[in-house]
């Protein structure tokens, strides 16, 4: 067991940690507070091979890994979980689908322009009545000759306000539960497919998660990913590696907030001495590090099972479940080392505590990763 | 045509913090950097290969260590990469360090050679200049920007000089020590890092290079700098400030600081 990351990941990590502190920083606090994801970043998170770590170079991916991957999460959220979440969508879910059940020629078309830096996916499987209870899918697809017809309404779709490939799901066979839901992808520009605006949240808010509505919109069979019915078999798939994502995230943020709450603690004077000499202040950080280091190990356990081919759910489930709370008691913890000044949004960690909470809710929710760890230990 | 950037690797300056008692540098676990202006020169070489064609070559003088800033410039983009390190090279000067990387660009080959002005650590800007002078090849320090490569063989180069600049057409084979304004250099490719673990990192030892190498002029025997003494400079007191004078109350105030001084 070799706890030490390799050559190439330590050279990654030290050019994600560079990227992050020097073009997504500088923006962070502006994009929350206008809401609007920067496309210059975009672009250049793209440039550096950001958009399309885990991806085979033969597809113009990065050909790296989950653990690289997870690398990357983890340095870009510690300044920003709107770019982290804005990764991960389009690279563990959008992406994903396509490189896994996508035919060959779906993968020219439609996984090359993703992983190579031209364009950004979203993905669509949440409806306003279909939550963790995923295959209650009410948009269907009707078939009609080589095209199927699609009429619904997907909403929190992340990345969907500038994303240019939208991959999504819909029910083909009603009866058939689970298995009649099929996944398409598309373009932007498919008539019928309209996005909504970015909805006001609590965190993350720079990331553009908005309503998609899908009227009478025309795909052709070619663009169904996958076998017809098979699409909750595919978003269940994507959703296991977004969970590392989102594992990694909440590392980044809660590190990030850490770090960010020990600098203020080290030139912070009360009573005469700085704060950083009261033992309260000591262990707190050490229990903080401590749960930190629990969850990125919990992380990377996690991408190097899927690197390897293993079963990775649970794994995966797991690192989510823990990271993901650690994240929020973190973050919590940093505003209160901080006292009133954390509490301003002069201060990142502000924003980082309502960032932090969205982890324990998307791509599933602590109770649904409570549902995936007991059912992979068969404890029915 | 064949471009050959010199780097150095260098602790990272914005890292180093002051031992509060001895007020010397604490270099312990500080990160190690390609320097800043031989950073801009791999940029500067990486633009003028997709401009005008050719390759791009790296050339490090250090220990082992300094693989990894190689890697670094082949995860930028660079074509290929040697580490210049040998037991006899150490301890040398800015003299004996332009001689064995002399020697190294004699076997390596070259038409352009990009250095850096002057490294952060060592603040010399001796290196390149001396390399220059070795390999007998006209050279243009203080390189600010590149405007064309004309006929295949002349370098237009803008010189930057204290108080104007001088545009200057340097042929081929030469050399040109960068400014950190030359070039913003790009990021590595996420990419490119994997594929630059999977380069060979060439290594030139003494053996590789001693026909090309002066024995002489190598090492610290080959070194004539001797370090007199080396000592933490102190800082100033503060200055004073003489504030809400007119321009000719000023001027007054000053001169009779200055004869109060004895300097005027």
């Amino acid at each position: 067991m070799d706890f030490k990351l390799n050559k190439t990941h330590l050279l990654q990590q030290e050019m994600f940690r560079r990227f992050a502190e020097n073009e997504v920083k500088p923006l962070a606090e502006e994009m929350d507070e206008t809401e609007i994801y920067n496309m210059e970043l975009l672009a250049k998170m793209h440039k550096v091979g950001l958009m399309g770590i885990p991806y085979s170079k033969e597809y113009g991916g990065v050909g790296g890994d989950y653990l690289g991957y997870s690398l990357a999460m983890e340095e870009i959220s510690k300044h920003d979980g709107s770019s982290g979440i804005t990764i991960s969508v389009h690279t563990s879910l959008a992406c994903s689908c396509v490189d896994g059940f996508g035919t060959e020629e779906q993968k020219q078309m439609w996984l090359r322009p993703m992983v190579d830096g031209s364009k950004t996916g979203c993905y669509g499987l949440t409806e306003p009545n279909a939550g963790s209870d995923a295959a209650g899918q009410q948009t269907k697809a009707v078939l009609d000759g080589d095209h199927y017809i699609i009429n619904g309404t997907k909403i929190f779709t992340t990345n969907s306000g500038f994303a240019d490939t939208f991959v999504m799901f819909a029910m083909t066979d009603k009866s058939a539960g689970t298995k009649g839901i099929s996944c398409f992808v598309m373009d932007k520009s498919t008539p019928g497919l309209t996005v909504g605006p970015n909805i006001k949240r609590m965190g993350i808010r720079a990331a553009q998660n908005c309503e998609v509505s899908y009227e009478n919109v025309r795909v052709p069979v070619s663009q169904r990913i996958g076998k017809e019915g098979a699409g909750f078999k595919i978003a269940m798939k994507a959703l296991d590696g977004g969970r590392i994502g989102i594992a990694a995230q909440s590392v980044g943020i809660a590190q990030g907030a850490l770090n960010e709450a020990i600098k203020y603690v080290k030139e912070r004077k009360q009573f005469g001495k700085r704060i950083s000499s009261f033992q309260n202040t000591q262990f707190k950080i050490a229990e903080l590090q401590t749960q930190i280091d629990a969850a990125r190990l919990l992380t990377w356990r996690a991408a190097v099972s899927k690197d390897d081919h293993e079963n990775f759910a649970q794994n995966a489930a797991m690192a989510k479940l823990f990271a993901s709370e650690m994240v929020n008691d973190v973050c919590r913890a940093a505003v209160q080392l901080m006292g009133g000044y954390g509490y301003c949004r002069e201060y990142p960690v502000e924003r980082a505590l309502r960032d932090a909470k969205i982890t324990e809710i998307y791509e599933g929710t602590s109770e649904v990763m409570k549902m995936v760890i007991a059912g992979s230990m068969k404890i029915f | 045509m064949k471009i050959v950037v010199c780097i150095k690797q260098v602790p990272d300056t914005n890292e180093v913090k002051l031992d509060p008692i001895t007020n010397t540098l604490i270099r312990d676990g500080v990160p190690s950097i390609i320097n800043h202006d031989d950073k801009s020169g791999i940029e500067a070489a990486l633009i003028l290969k997709e401009r005008f064609g050719g390759t791009v070559s790296v050339v490090c003088m250090g220990p082992p260590q300094a693989d990894v800033a190689l890697r670094e410039a082949l995860a930028m983009g660079c074509d290929e990469a040697y580490l210049v390190s040998a037991r006899e090279f150490g301890g040398s000067d800015t003299w004996a360090t332009a001689s064995i990387i002399s020697a190294a660009l004699t076997n390596i080959g070259y038409d352009l050679v990009i250095t850096g002005r002057q490294a952060i650590d060592g603040d010399t800007a001796q290196v390149g200049p001396q390399i220059a002078e070795t390999l007998g090849i006209p050279q243009v320090s203080y390189a600010e920007e590149i405007y064309d490569i004309e006929d295949g063989n002349k370098v237009i180069v803008k010189r930057q000089f204290e108080d104007r600049y001088h545009i200057i057409e340097v042929k081929m084979p030469c050399l040109l020590t960068a400014l950190a304004e030359l070039a913003t250099p790009r990021y590595m490719h996420a990419g490119g890092i994997i594929d630059a673990y999977k380069k060979d990192v060439k290594l030139l030892g003494y053996d590789d290079l001693k026909d090309q190498l002066v024995p002489e002029y190598i090492g610290l025997k080959g070194s004539p700098t001797n370090v007199f003494k080396s000592f933490t400079k102190q800082a100033k007191g503060t200055g004073t400030i003489l504030k809400d004078l007119s321009p000719d109350e000023a001027v007054e105030a000053i001169i009779a600081k200055l004869d109060e001084r004895h300097i005027i």
